[in-house]
């Protein structure tokens, strides 16, 4: 049983190790042909970009315990669930830099990234992937399997009506659906103080008659722990739960955002206790893992993002008539 | 020669946006303002900035992501005799909301037998062009016009921009009211001449129906809505270096939409290309070549031409983008080829 917690574990740092290097490359690419002045259609990525660095724990403690059997629908904040899921790093890459090789052929953008091998979706209106994985549940359960299906939210799309809808149906009809709120703290600009009448959303699943657990201050373990429980509730035909888990937000809402709402002390002290060193740490502490091994996997997370990257940069443009094709199958 | 104090007088679309409200809100205590980050953030096409300042977190209310909570309480709101202007950042997220306005904010008055008087403004910004995608890049235009019980603006210049405004704050019935992302002037996004231009300090008013000649021409007319207008001016410019003389129509307004403006136009100049960043199927320039052909068909030397986008969602890649949405190219090719029939 220990063997299979602690492969978990380096499983976890692997897939938040991946993401965390992914954006902070897609961090400086953003800004490519965006500088001196920042134009947000300039660039080899142009359009919005919504990175999650610091929230990857949300992600991957929760995927951990998920297969490619089960269902995974994100937001306009995508990578770090998307890169958890095991969603195709590079055709990902490919489509986050418009090219005809990526998941969407270049009509997507990173907020609308679609990997059906591996039971992925993503969107920009909030709220919307709600539903969605509220029906892939029925669908699991009509065909009498024991697979799961999990929404990821920010704590903002908490207050959409999608989010009330889909609790209701998933707890009446006793679905295997979890739903996942990372709470950063921040919807753009409104903090969830301002937005939100109660403190946090796991309260809210007493309204449905379902389990709601808290993770606090964006602990991967404690993470790993209650979303292993919520993930067997939901195999088991237990029914639905909500998980919040209180996360960080390290870098603006999206890129460019001037976040003049915002204290300026606030990320420092985030980043004193960010979630990848603290779990590195532990691993290397409860000798999960030892130093040198840990460089060699960093090493082998750099490579495959990296190549990532040079593949979708050495990708083909799609043809301007392309953006005719898909409309209908 | 401009003074500098003329200069002074140039504002953007969006400081253009600010100034009306707040001349608004300081004439009439019943005007709020709500809307998703139009507080400290100050409206994310800056239509707020510096408002929530001057009037308090009462007036200018920060809403959580509850759309149809938000826009359906403007209803409430209103019917009370308070002035709601709701802001919704993108006007593709109005699928959320669609019971609220359609069913709600667009029929309440007849329903009622015109009891009862609902004063709403929604705010909302439109357009792509800068690769933000199929959720995020729609016009929409033509999906509110089609409503009965609505009124429809979709002003291009800062100057109209601010008068119309007004105007739609002053009226007694629901306003959509639209702005152009690329014409708001934001220091983030493409820079571009159409978004400056002069705009009296004082509070002013333009109609909400009238269409407007931004080039007078002989050969052909050219109707467009904001960026499409730009567009439209860009083109006519060229054409002129080759001695095509194209009058150009800002239309403004999408409902009540200006038949006569148009109409006149044609008399004159017997040709027309409808211009439109919206979909193909149903649009403006569906609507317009009906109107022209059913009441105009007589001054016609040569079928219409409309373009628009070719009725599939906005794609993200830069090359797919700028091929669906029509430009100054494609307008001079297409009049090119019209002022020979
Ligand atoms: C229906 C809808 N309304 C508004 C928006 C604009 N918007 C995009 S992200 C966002 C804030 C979301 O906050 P939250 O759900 O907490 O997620 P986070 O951005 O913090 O990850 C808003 C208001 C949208 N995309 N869709």
């Amino acid at each position: 049983m220990k063997h299979i917690y602690e492969n978990h574990l380096l499983w976890v740092y692997r897939a938040m190790k991946t993401s965390r290097y992914f954006e902070e490359k897609m961090e400086k690419v953003y800004l490519e042909g965006k500088q001196p002045v920042f134009n947000i259609g300039a660039g080899p990525v142009p359009g919005e970009m919504h990175l999650s660095n610091g929230q990857e724990p949300a992600a991957a403690s929760m995927i951990v315990h998920l297969t490619k059997n089960d269902t995974v629908t994100a937001t306009h904040r995508p990578h770090h669930q998307a890169i958890a899921k095991g969603v195709d790093l590079k055709k990902m890459t490919a489509e986050i830099y418009g090219k005809k090789t990526g998941l969407g052929k270049g009509k997507g953008g990173h907020m609308h990234l679609f990997d059906p091998k591996v039971k992925f979706s993503c969107g920009g209106i909030v709220g919307g992937g709600i539903p969605h994985a509220v029906g892939a549940a029925l669908a699991n359960k009509k065909r009498g399997t024991d697979w799961v299906a999990v929404s990821f939210i920010g704590e903002g799309a908490a207050n959409t009506g999608a989010f009330h809808e889909s609790m209701n149906l998933a707890a009446l009809w006793n679905l295997p659906f979890i739903l996942v709120v990372e709470n950063n703290s921040w919807g753009i600009s409104v903090s969830m103080k301002n937005s939100t009448s109660v403190s946090s959303n796991d309260i809210r699943a007493k309204a449905y008659g379902i389990n709601g657990y808290l993770v606090k201050d964006n602990d991967p373990l404690e993470m790993y722990r209650i979303s292993k429980e919520a993930v067997e509730r939901a195999r088991e035909g237990k029914g639905p739960s909500i998980i919040e888990i209180e996360t960080y937000r390290y870098l603006g809402h999206f890129q460019g955002d001037p976040e003049l709402y915002r204290p300026k002390e606030e990320v420092p002290i985030l980043r004193e206790k960010d979630p990848i060193e603290r779990l590195k740490n532990h691993l290397l502490r409860e000798n999960i893992i030892t130093d040198d091994k840990i460089k060699n996997l960093e090493d082998k997370i750099f490579n495959e993002v990296d190549n990532a990257y040079d593949f979708a940069i050495h990708s083909e443009y799609p043809e301007p008539e392309e953006a005719l094709e898909d409309v209908f199958c | 020669m401009e003074t500098i104090k003329e200069k002074r007088k140039k504002l953007t679309g969006s400081k253009a946006m600010i100034q009306a409200l707040e001349q608004e809100m300081n004439r009439d205590s019943n005007i709020f303002i709500m809307g998703e980050d139009i507080g400290k953030y100050g409206g994310i096409f800056g239509s707020t900035t510096g408002l929530y300042d001057k009037f308090g977190s009462d007036r200018i209310m920060d809403t959580p992501i509850s759309e149809t909570g938000f826009i359906g309480a403007s209803v409430g709101a209103a019917a009370e005799g308070l002035r709601p202007v709701v802001e919704l950042m993108f006007a593709d997220f109005h699928g959320v909301v669609m019971d609220q306005i359609y069913n709600h904010i667009a029929k309440i008055h007849y329903m009622s037998g015109g009891n009862v008087k609902l004063p709403i403004v929604l705010m909302t910004a439109v357009g792509g062009g800068y690769s933000d995608a199929a959720q995020h890049s729609q016009t929409l235009y033509a999906s509110f016009g089609h409503l009965p019980g609505l009124k429809v603006v979709a002003p291009t210049f800062p100057h109209d921009i601010k008068g119309m405004l007004i105007t739609a704050i002053r009226d007694d019935n629901p306003v959509i009211f639209m702005f152009h992302k690329t014409l708001q002037g934001l220091g983030w996004m493409d820079q571009i001449d159409a978004s400056l231009g002069p705009v009296p300090e004082e509070a002013y008013t333009i109609p909400l129906d009238k269409a407007n000649i931004v080039r007078e021409g002989k050969d052909v007319t050219i109707v467009g809505v904001q960026m499409m207008t730009v567009e439209a001016l860009k083109a006519a410019e060229k054409l002129a270096e080759q001695g095509i003389d194209a009058e150009v129509i800002d239309l403004r307004s999408i409902k009540p939409i200006d038949k006569e403006t148009i109409l006149t136009s044609i008399a004159k100049t017997n040709r027309l290309v409808v211009v439109d960043e919206d979909y193909y199927s149903y649009g403006i320039t569906a609507e317009i070549s009906a109107i022209v052909a059913s009441e105009g068909f007589k001054d016609l030397k040569a079928p219409i031409v409309r373009l628009a986008i070719p009725d599939v969602p906005i794609p993200y890649s830069r090359v797919m983008e700028k091929f669906v949405i029509p430009n100054a190219d494609n307008i001079i090719d297409s009049v090119k080829k019209l002022v020979k029939i």
